[in-house]
């Protein structure tokens, strides 16, 4: 008589049978994500909230991990799955590592990762994952995904709980959308850090879940540098 | 995963191998819990299940309901860890309450795992008993290696992870949070938290359950932004935030264990009770 909604784990009960309780496997744990590339590098960066509910778990997580010299993953969403789909990331990079003694290109892990999501397409991994790095040529470049792992190259996207408030901004200040009589300008390292604070301090005002700190890390060539930028911890 | 039952007699403890691997898609073991008791205690080969099912006339695949525990029976309520100048501070009351009855007002819910590591538990006491065993085996087995190897902190930390994440993704979760503390291999202060869902972090302070919203105000006003708190500041902290736990939390309870692990050592002091202040009872007409 407890007919259950399709949820992973319910089962319909015959008319008497045991009634049953499901239990939900995921949880959100919020974040923002927002990667954006360039002619010769790529911005990477993630707020450092980890939160449950209403509370707040740590002000000091970031979301971003690092693959390899040339690519960094951001990933929001439901904490355990982040953990565990980066865990056997990392580990697949590490055999492919082993296999073809080459690390794995920014466009091979882009592959990767979407068999990966797929692969678990009837319970997913409940990520928003953003990819990015340079390729072959020294190129930025950046990829987005969906929990199943579609996934779309571009300029620059955003992923997890502020994501939707700051990727408009973004393909108005990036991709000049909607802007008539512009002259498009080269992105430069220092614009686009600019540029990446200002959206996060704009979006932890709206989103509750965004906020404490950005973690901001450039890729270039030359290696991978980090800054941190305090936000409100409100 | 695989249950290894040791040869030769009856063991309480199982091994328990998680493969940390692959995300293979699902093997559905739901039919083990039918043909289960048909498994003979000293087997010294891995359990089959093809040997084990019904071939005969009439055979119709029974939509059993799912028999696993959704829902914790005796329970623990908060767990509060901190950091401070050298080590490590947990401290959990020791009720286990049965729904809302004070059921068992004795019962250890910090654990002391080896020289290196203490933890707590909240939630489901049947569910931590059942990993503490595991945990003290690990141990046991770690000693006769003998390699020179101990387990810290994080590396136990990592592996509550990854069996808590593997028993919720079969829909048969340890429902546990457990707190985890220690020194790292470089010797600083290690604090964790792991939920029955495997969500995982490492903070200077860590309170689960309902704890969480009521000592970790208390908790980061006093150490964020400060320099490391000395044991003995720590140690009033932690009795302070027990207090108003104690004030607040329907389920919790007055007497509870404090557990301190520094560099060298581990002292789980049993037998604290909280007083507290009920002078503004008096305020009340009833207990004028």
């Amino acid at each position: 008589m407890s007919v259950q909604t399709m949820q992973p784990g319910a089962r319909e009960t015959a008319a008497g049978g045991p009634r049953q309780r499901y239990f939900y496997p995921y949880a959100d744990n919020g974040g923002t994500v927002v990667a954006i590339a360039g002619d010769d590098f790529v911005v990477v960066a993630s707020d450092t909230r980890l939160s449950s509910g209403y509370s707040i778990y740590t002000r000091d997580q970031k979301k971003t991990f690092q693959l390899s010299e040339r690519t960094i993953l951001g990933s929001t969403g439901c904490w355990c799955d982040v953990l565990t789909m980066t865990k056997v990331l990392r580990a697949r990079m590490q055999m492919y590592r082993h296999e073809h003694n080459k690390a794995m290109s920014t466009g091979a892990v882009a592959q990767l990762l979407s068999t990966m999501l797929y692969h678990k397409r009837f319970f997913p991994y409940y990520v928003s994952n953003v990819l990015a790095g340079l390729d072959e040529n020294g190129k930025g470049i950046v990829y987005h995904y969906d929990p199943v792992g579609h996934h779309d190259p571009g300029k620059c996207y955003t992923g997890g709980s502020g994501g939707a408030l700051i990727q408009p901004l973004l393909d108005n200040q990036i991709n000049y959308k909607n802007q008539e009589n512009v002259t498009p300008e080269p992105l430069t390292v220092k614009k686009t850090v600019s540029i990446i604070k200002d959206v996060f301090t704009s979006a932890c005002e709206r989103d509750i879940y965004t906020g404490d700190a950005v973690a901001i890390q450039v890729i270039t060539k030359d290696g991978i540098t980090e800054e941190l930028f305090p936000l409100r911890r409100d | 995963m695989m249950w290894k039952i040791p040869e030769g007699g009856h063991s309480p403890l199982v091994f328990i191998k998680i493969p940390m691997f692959l995300c293979c898609g699902h093997l559905d073991f739901k039919h083990l819990t039918s043909t289960m008791d048909l498994m003979p205690l000293q087997a010294s080969q891995p359990f089959d299940p093809s040997k084990y099912r019904y071939t005969g006339p009439n055979v119709q695949p029974r939509q059993l309901p799912n028999t696993r525990s959704q829902a914790p029976i005796t329970t623990g309520t908060s767990v509060i860890g901190l950091q401070f100048d050298g080590g490590v501070m947990i401290a959990a009351d020791k009720l286990g309450s049965y729904g809302s009855l004070a059921r068992y007002q004795n019962i250890g819910r910090l654990m002391r795992v080896n020289d290196h590591v203490i933890l707590g538990c909240t939630g489901d006491y049947a569910d931590f008993q059942f990993l503490r065993d595991i945990i003290d085996q690990k141990m046991i087995d770690e000693e006769c290696l003998d390699d020179g190897i101990v387990t810290r902190a994080p590396a136990l930390h990592c592996w509550l992870t990854r069996v808590l994440y593997n028993r919720r993704s079969r829909f048969d979760p340890l429902w546990t949070t457990f707190v985890v503390g220690g020194l790292d291999d470089d010797g600083k202060p290690f604090l964790g938290f792991v939920d029955k869902l495997g969500t995982a972090y490492t903070a200077p302070q860590i309170v689960s359950g309902m704890g969480g919203h009521l000592a970790t105000p208390l908790l980061r006003e006093k150490m964020e932004g400060q320099p490391p708190l000395s044991e003995e500041a720590a140690r009033e902290l932690l009795i302070r935030c027990m207090t108003v736990c104690y004030y607040r939390d329907c389920r919790a309870f007055s007497k509870f264990q404090i557990a301190t692990l520094k560099a060298g050592s581990i002292k789980i002091e049993d037998d604290l009770e909280v007083k507290g202040d009920w002078e503004v009872a008096h305020f009340s007409k009833e207990h004028a």
